[in-house]
C-alpha cells in the first residue's frame, strides 16, 4: 500500500502524515508539489501547514501546482484522497470538495483538542469507525469556518456528504458545525481537525483518535 | 549626487559626519578614525556605528558576561559555548541541542504584531545558522498590567504576531512565561527562544576560511527595512529630499523563513556550506565582518550585486537595513552550482556577492568605486568596552528593611486560593497558548501548561542515530524577586527554571539568557545588572550548568523610570528515555500526594504581597543551590524507577497554587492536610526547592528512601480523587469552582 504525502512549499504537516501511515503499516511516498507525477501511489494526503504563505486565499495558489493538475483527474477517476486543513483548504479550492474555508468567527487561530462527531463512517478513509462515534482530534487553524450556499449545505445534509461535526463547542463558527466532508463517491474526504496528530501515546492529543483513518485507508487498499 | 568613496575620503578629511546621528560618541568615532588612519567614508560609519551600538558590541555588558566564562562549570556537554550564534550541548547518542533566547523588546512596543513576529524570526535564523533543524520555539513575555489600557493594544499584537509567525513556520511553541506588571507599561519584554536539533558532527560555524570561496547572499532581498538612522546618513550626505521616513520596524514574512529552513537543511545534508551566518541585527555589515573576522580574515564584496526589493537603496542603507529571512554563507567555487540549485529548488534567491580573500582587509565597492575598507576584526571584535559606573540604588536598603511580615495575613483561606489563582499572573495563559500550534511536526510530549515543554528527538533529521532521548526546555524569571536583590533574583529565576525541567524527569544541562534592565548610563540599573550577572554565574557554577549564550537588552526604561530588573532564564535538559517522562498534574484518583521540599515563612516579592496589598518589599525567597540540586536529582531518580505518576513545581503562589493546578490538569480533585503548623504559610509561601508530586501507594516507600538518601524533605499530603480540593480543615474548593476562577481572567479583559 503506498500513499503519497504532497509536499507544497510551506506544507507543514507532512513529517507527521508520513509518520501516521507508517504507523498504520503502509508506505508513506513523498509526492512534490512540482512534479506533474503521482509515483503510482494507491491513495494521497494532503497535510496542512501554510502553502504559499496562505497569500492571496488558503490553498488558493496551490491549486495550480503541477501536481494538483494530475491529482485532480485521478481523484474524480476514484483515487482515495484525504485532505486535512490546509489540505482540506486545497481540495476546495481545486473544487474537488465544494464550499470553503473562511476566517474563524472568533477571529483568532486556535489551537485546541476537540470532540468530534462522526456522521459517515462508510467513506475509504472513516470504515474504521462507527456512526455517531465521538473521537478527539487537535484542531489548529485560523481559517476553518465551513461555509457554503444554502442549496450546497442542504445536499451535503441529505446526502450525508458531512463526515465529521464538532461536539462540544465549536471552534470556528461553521455552517451546521461542518468539521469534514466528503465528495459524491466518498474516496475525497477533507477535514479541518488533525488525525495525523491523534496516532501516539506519548505525543500530541490525548488519545489515539486518528489511527481510524489510516487503518481505514490501510484496510481498504488491502481489500482492494 | 557623489560617492563617498575610499579615495574621497582621503581627499576631504574634514568633512564633517553625522556619527552622533548614528548614536555614535565623539570618542567613538575619533577611534574608527585612529583605525583607518582618515576619515571613514558614510558606509564605514554606518558598519563600525552599528556594529559598536550596544545591541551588537555588548560595550557596557560585556566586562560583567566574561564571569559566564570565568566561573563556568566543567562540563563535558558543551560543545559551542558563548560567541557564537548560539550555543551546542551535547545530548548522547551523536545528537547534539542548540539553544538561545532573544530579546525584541523595543519593536513589539512600536508595533506589537511584527516586532514580536520577527523576533521569532531572528532568533530561528540563529539556530538554524548552526546547523541545526529549528524544532520548537518558547516565548517569555511580559506586559505592564492587565488593568492598564495599553496592554489591551500590546499584548494582543505580541501574541499574534508570534502566533502568526511561529505557526507559518511550522515550529510548536511549547511553552514560555506571560507576566503582567506595572513596571513594564512602557516596556513590554518579549523574549524568544529556538531550539534546534543537529547531528553532533555536523555543526556549522559562522566563519569564512579559504581565499577563493564565495559569499553568497540567499533568502529574502534586502528592502529598507530598519534603516533609520542610516537615512539619516545618507541624506545627510548625498541627498536631502527622497530618504527620509524609511520605516524603522522590519516586517516578517515566515514563509520565506519557512523555505530558508527547509533550504538550509537541504544544503547542509548535501555538504556545500564551508561557514554560514545569519543576518540580524546590523544586516549585511554584521554578517561580512564577522564572517571575515574569524576566517582567513579578508573579504571582497560587490555591493551592486545585492539583491534589492528597493532599487533606490544607498549602499549605506544596504548595510544597516535589517531586511528579515536572510542568511549567508562561504561556499567553494566547486559547489557554487549545486548550492544554487537546491536554493531554486526552493524557490529561495540566492546571489554570489563577494570572495574570501587573504588581505586581512573586508573591501567593499558600489559602481566599481571602493567604498569600504577595513580591517573587519576591528569592527567585529575590538569594539569599545565600558567599565560602567554602578552603585547600590539609594532606595535599595529601605526596600530590603520594609518586609512583608507587618502585612495583615488573611483568615479564609479559601477565599485568598480562589483569588490568587484568578490574579494577573496566576490565572490560565490558554488565551494566549491556544493562538499557539503546540503538536506540528509530532514530536512533542509536553507543552504548556506543563511546568517545562519536553520534545522527542528521533526522526528530525535523516541518517541520524535512533534514539530514546528527549529535551526539556524551561524559561523563568521574576522582576519582583530580582528587584528585592538581583544577585538572588537572578539565582531564583534559575533554579525555579532549573526545577521546572527536573518535574519532567529530564537532568537539567546547560542555560541560557535574556538579561532585561533599564539604562547601562544609570549607576543604580548598571549595579542591578552587575549583581544578576554574578548571582547567575554563581549558580551556574554550583549547579554545574554552562551558559551557553544569550542576550542583553538594555534601555528598557521611559523617562528614568525603568522596568524591575528582569533576568530571563532558559534551561535545557535531557532525559535519557523520553517515555519515562513525569506528566503535570494529577492525572488519575487513588494516587499518593506529596510535597518534597521545606517550607519557611517567605513573603517577600510574593504573589501574595502582590495581589492581597500591592506590596513589594522585604527581600525574596532564600535561594538554596544544594537543595535544588538534591530535589532534582531525586526527581529525575524517581522518574527513571517509573515511581512517579505526576509532578509539578512549586513556585509563584506557592503549594495552595501548585495544588490547584494540578487539580485542574485532568479534573482529578484532591483531600491533602498541611504538615507545618501555619495553614497560610503552608499554602502561599513561595520558598524555593520545593516540588508536588503524587504516585501508586505502593511507589510510596521507595520514593521515602530516595528522599532520605539524599535528604529531601518528604511529606505525605493526602490522596487524589473526588471533584474538589480538600485541605482538611482549612479550605475546600470544587475543580468547577476553581476552573471557572482560573480561566475567566484572559478571555475577561482580551475577549
Amino acid at each position: 500500500m503506498r500513499v503519497g504525502v504532497v509536499t507544497f512549499p510551506g506544507t507543514l504537516d507532512d513529517q507527521d502524515a508520513a509518520r501516521a501511515l507508517r504507523l498504520a503499516g503502509a508506505e508513506a511516498v513523498p509526492l512534490w508539489h512540482a512534479d506533474h507525477d503521482l509515483k503510482g501511489v494507491d491513495a494521497v494526503f494532503l497535510p496542512g501547514g501554510f502553502s504559499y504563505g496562505d497569500y492571496l486565499r488558503c490553498g488558493a495558489i496551490s491549486r495550480f501546482a503541477p501536481l494538483m493538475t494530475e491529482l485532480v483527474p485521478a481523484a474524480k477517476a476514484g483515487l482515495p484522497v484525504l485532505g486535512t486543513c490546509n489540505g482540506f483548504q486545497i481540495l476546495c479550492e481545486a473544487h474537488l470538495l465544494p464550499g470553503a474555508l473562511v476566517r474563524n468567527a472568533g477571529l483568532h487561530y486556535v489551537c485546541r483538542d476537540q470532540r468530534i462527531r462522526v456522521d459517515n463512517a462508510s467513506t475509504a478513509w472513516t470504515t474504521d469507525f462507527a456512526e455517531g462515534q465521538e473521537i478527539t482530534l487537535p484542531v489548529k487553524h485560523g481559517e476553518g469556518r465551513y461555509v457554503a450556499d444554502a442549496e450546497t449545505l442542504a445536499e451535503l445534509e441529505s446526502a450525508g456528504r458531512v463526515v465529521f461535526r464538532y461536539a462540544g463547542s465549536n471552534p470556528n463558527g461553521s455552517l451546521n458545525d461542518i468539521a469534514g466532508i466528503t465528495n459524491e463517491a466518498g474516496n475525497v474526504v477533507g477535514l479541518m481537525p488533525h488525525p495525523e496528530h491523534a496516532v501516539e501515546e506519548l505525543t500530541g492529543a490525548p488519545g489515539v483518535d486518528g489511527r481510524g483513518f489510516f487503518s481505514s485507508i490501510v484496510r481498504k487498499l488491502v481489500n482492494a | 549626487m557623489s560617492l563617498d568613496t575610499v579615495k574621497r575620503a582621503g581627499q576631504t578629511p574634514d568633512e564633517r559626519m553625522p556619527f552622533a546621528e548614528l548614536g555614535m560618541k565623539q570618542d567613538e568615532y575619533d577611534r574608527v578614525v585612529a583605525i583607518l588612519g582618515r576619515r571613514p567614508t558614510g558606509s564605514e560609519l554606518a558598519i563600525y556605528s552599528v556594529m559598536w551600538s550596544e545591541h551588537c558590541s555588548y560595550k557596557s555588558s560585556k566586562v560583567h558576561l566574561r564571569q559566564f566564562g570565568t566561573k563556568a562549570p566543567k562540563s563535558e556537554a558543551l560543545l559551542v559555548g558563548m560567541g557564537e550564534n548560539a550555543g551546542v550541548v551535547d545530548i548522547g547518542d551523536g545528537w547534539a541541542a542548540t539553544f538561545k533566547i532573544e530579546s525584541h523588546n523595543h519593536p513589539s512596543y512600536v508595533e506589537p504584531h511584527q516586532g514580536a513576529a520577527t523576533g521569532v524570526g531572528g532568533i530561528v535564523r540563529d539556530i538554524m545558522s548552526m546547523g541545526a533543524r529549528p524544532v520548537a520555539v518558547m516565548d517569555s513575555l511580559r506586559f505592564g498590567g492587565l488593568d492598564q489600557g495599553d496592554t489591551r493594544r500590546v499584548l494582543p499584537g505580541v501574541v499574534e504576531g508570534i502566533s502568526h509567525y511561529g505557526n507559518c513556520l511550522g515550529l510548536p511553541n511549547i511553552g514560555g512565561e506571560v507576566v503582567f506588571d506595572p513596571c513594564y507599561i512602557g516596556n513590554p519584554l518579549v523574549n524568544a527562544l529556538c531550539v534546534g536539533l543537529l547531528r553532533k558532527d555536523q555543526i556549522k560555524l559562522a566563519t569564512a576560511p579559504g581565499p577563493g570561496n564565495k559569499v553568497i547572499l540567499f533568502g529574502a532581498r534586502t528592502g529598507a527595512d530598519g534603516i533609520g538612522g542610516a537615512s539619516v546618513l545618507a541624506s545627510a550626505t548625498f541627498e536631502d529630499e527622497s530618504q527620509a521616513k524609511r520605516p524603522a520596524v522590519q516586517v516578517g514574512d515566515p514563509f520565506m523563513e519557512k523555505l530558508l529552513i527547509e533550504c538550509c537543511l537541504e544544503l547542509y545534508q548535501a555538504d556545500v556550506v564551508v561557514g554560514i551566518q545569519d543576518l540580524g541585527a546590523a544586516g549585511v555589515s554584521c554578517a561580512t565582518t564577522e564572517l571575515a573576522a574569524k576566517g582567513t580574515g579578508g573579504m571582497n564584496v560587490d555591493l551592486n550585486l545585492v539583491p534589492l526589493r528597493d532599487p533606490t537603496l544607498r549602499p549605506e542603507e544596504i548595510l544597516m537595513s535589517e531586511s528579515q529571512e536572510r542568511m549567508m554563507a562561504v561556499v567553494t567555487p566547486g559547489d557554487i552550482a549545486a548550492f544554487l540549485a537546491i536554493c531554486e529548488k526552493w524557490d529561495v534567491p540566492a546571489t554570489v556577492i563577494g570572495e574570501v580573500t587573504d588581505t586581512g582587509r573586508l573591501v567593499m565597492t558600489w559602481d566599481g568605486e571602493v567604498i569600504v575598507d577595513i580591517p573587519p576584526g576591528t569592527a567585529a571584535d575590538d569594539g569599545p568596552v565600558y567599565e560602567r559606573p554602578f552603585h547600590e540604588p539609594l532606595g535599595q536598603h529601605d526596600l530590603n528593611l520594609d518586609t512583608p511580615d507587618s502585612l495583615e495575613r488573611p483568615s479564609d483561606l479559601r477565599t485568598t486560593l480562589l483569588q490568587l489563582i484568578a490574579s494577573a499572573n496566576l490565572s490560565s495563559r490558554e488565551w494566549v497558548t491556544s493562538q499557539y500550534d503546540r503538536y506540528v511536526r509530532g514530536n512533542t510530549v509536553l507543552a504548556q501548561p506543563a511546568d517545562a515543554g519536553l520534545l522527542r528527538v528521533s526522526e528530525v533529521m535523516p541518517g541520524a542515530e535512533e534514539t530514546t532521548r528527549g529535551i526539556a526546555l524551561a524559561t523563568d524569571g521574576n522582576g519582583r524577586y530580582a528587584k528585592l536583590d538581583p544577585y538572588a533574583g537572578a539565582q531564583l529565576a534559575l533554579s525555579e527554571a532549573y526545577r521546572n525541567v527536573a518535574v519532567t524527569g529530564a537532568t537539567p544541562l546547560a542555560v541560557t539568557n535574556c538579561l532585561n534592565f533599564g539604562s547601562p548610563e544609570d549607576p543604580e540599573v548598571m549595579w542591578q545588572f552587575a549583581e544578576a550577572v554574578r548571582g547567575l554565574a554563581d549558580a551556574c557554577k554550583t549547579l554545574g550548568v554552562p551558559v551557553t549564550g544569550g542576550n542583553v537588552s538594555f534601555y528598557n526604561q521611559t523617562g528614568s523610570a525603568a522596568i524591575n530588573p528582569t533576568p530571563v532564564v532558559g534551561v535545557l535538559g535531557v532525559i535519557d528515555d523520553v517515555a519515562q517522562r513525569v506528566r503535570s498534574g494529577f492525572p488519575a484518583a487513588g494516587l499518593r500526594v506529596v510535597l518534597l521540599g521545606a517550607t519557611y515563612d517567605e513573603f517577600g516579592g510574593s504573589e501574595w504581597a502582590h495581589i492581597a496589598h500591592d506590596h513589594l518589599g522585604g527581600l525574596p525567597p532564600r535561594v538554596n543551590l544544594e537543595a535544588e540540586r538534591d530535589l532534582a536529582t531525586v526527581l529525575t531518580e524517581a522518574a527513571k524507577q517509573g515511581l512517579l505518576e505526576g509532578s509539578h513545581d512549586l513556585s509563584d503562589g506557592g503549594l495552595g497554587i501548585a495544588l490547584a493546578e494540578a487539580c485542574l490538569a485532568q479534573g482529578v480533585g484532591a483531600t491533602v492536610s498541611l504538615p507545618g503548623g501555619d495553614a497560610f504559610v503552608d499554602l502561599f509561601s513561595e520558598s524555593a526547592a520545593r516540588a508536588l508530586v503524587c504516585l501508586k501507594p505502593e511507589n510510596f516507600e521507595a520514593l521515602t528512601d530516595l528522599c532520605a538518601r539524599l535528604d529531601v524533605p518528604c511529606y505525605g499530603l493526602g490522596e487524589t480523587g473526588g471533584d474538589s480540593l480538600v485541605v482538611e480543615g482549612v479550605l475546600e474548593a470544587t475543580v468547577t469552582e476553581l476552573r471557572m476562577s482560573h480561566e475567566a481572567t484572559l478571555p475577561g479583559v482580551f475577549g
